[in-house]
């Protein structure tokens, strides 16, 4: 595969079609460099939640208000920040979804998904950055 | 005139079962749950539909905002007296169902076949 990590920021609005975009370029670069597909599912679930939570809850959707992405994809791991402009969060409020009665919340599970499917996400800041990585899997034919 | 509304679902009837399979493989995102979601709910409010068996065999990628309107529509349905059963869950999907325990609570079934005669 090709040894060179790929590397790219990018700024987006509060736009969920703008979120698919990035998602459809990080897929790209993934499957440029060969990581496996549960791999490529386990990032673009993280992702989608990660960027879906910075324009609903951090951003609430203001188009004025903007995303930044930044990422990295080598031949062994995937690395990305994501920093909204809004008002931050304490994630350890966010309340167990798996427990008996939160089970039927239509909400609330993002973060929970991002945690099994990504080797480590942190919150920085007021809450309102997150970085997450992936190691890569070695492909068993 | 307003333009013609995208098929997001093909619904099928097997005797009283309402057979939904998805059109689009990658979706169940946030972006487009929302109508999805409208035409699910539509099938149980305006058609009167109670045995509702979604099979997602065509469902490459879901998160969770897909997972708030399915608790959603087993709740409607429950309230009516009626059942959802999922079924053809990929197993990366199925991942996604024990992560957030709620394979307890809806009706996973592997075959479509198995889950017609679960109503």
């Amino acid at each position: 595969m090709n040894e060179n990590p790929i590397a790219a920021e990018l700024t987006i609005p509060s736009d969920l079609s703008e979120a698919r975009r990035v998602q459809d370029e990080i897929e790209e670069a993934l499957t440029a460099g060969r990581y496996t597909d549960r791999d490529i599912f386990s990032i673009k679930l993280a992702i989608e939640e990660a960027l879906v939570n910075a324009i609903k809850h951090g951003n609430q959707m203001d188009p004025d208000k903007r995303v930044f992405v930044s990422y990295s994809v080598s031949s062994e791991r995937f690395d990305i920040k994501i920093v909204d402009e809004g008002s931050g969060f304490n994630p350890a409020d966010v309340p167990d979804p798996t427990a008996p009665e939160n089970l039927e919340r239509p909400c609330g599970r993002g973060l929970l998904l991002i945690r099994n499917f990504m080797n480590d996400v942190s919150y920085h800041g007021k809450g309102n950055i997150v970085t997450m990585f992936k190691v890569r899997a070695v492909a068993t034919e | 005139m307003s333009t013609p509304r995208k098929q997001r679902l093909v619904v099928d009837e097997v005797g009283d079962v309402t057979l939904v399979n998805f059109v689009d493989k990658k979706i169940l995102d946030e972006q487009n749950i929302q109508m999805i979601g409208d035409d699910l709910f539509r099938l149980v409010d305006e058609l009167g539909r109670k045995k509702v068996l979604l099979n997602f065999s065509n469902v490459e990628f879901m998160s969770s905002a897909a997972l708030g309107k399915l608790i959603r529509l087993h709740q409607r349905l429950h309230s009516l007296g009626g059942k959802l059963i999922l079924c053809g869950i990929s197993k990366a999907i199925l991942e996604i169902f024990e992560i957030t325990k709620l394979d307890k609570m809806l009706t996973i079934v592997k075959e479509e076949n198995t889950a017609l005669n679960s109503f």
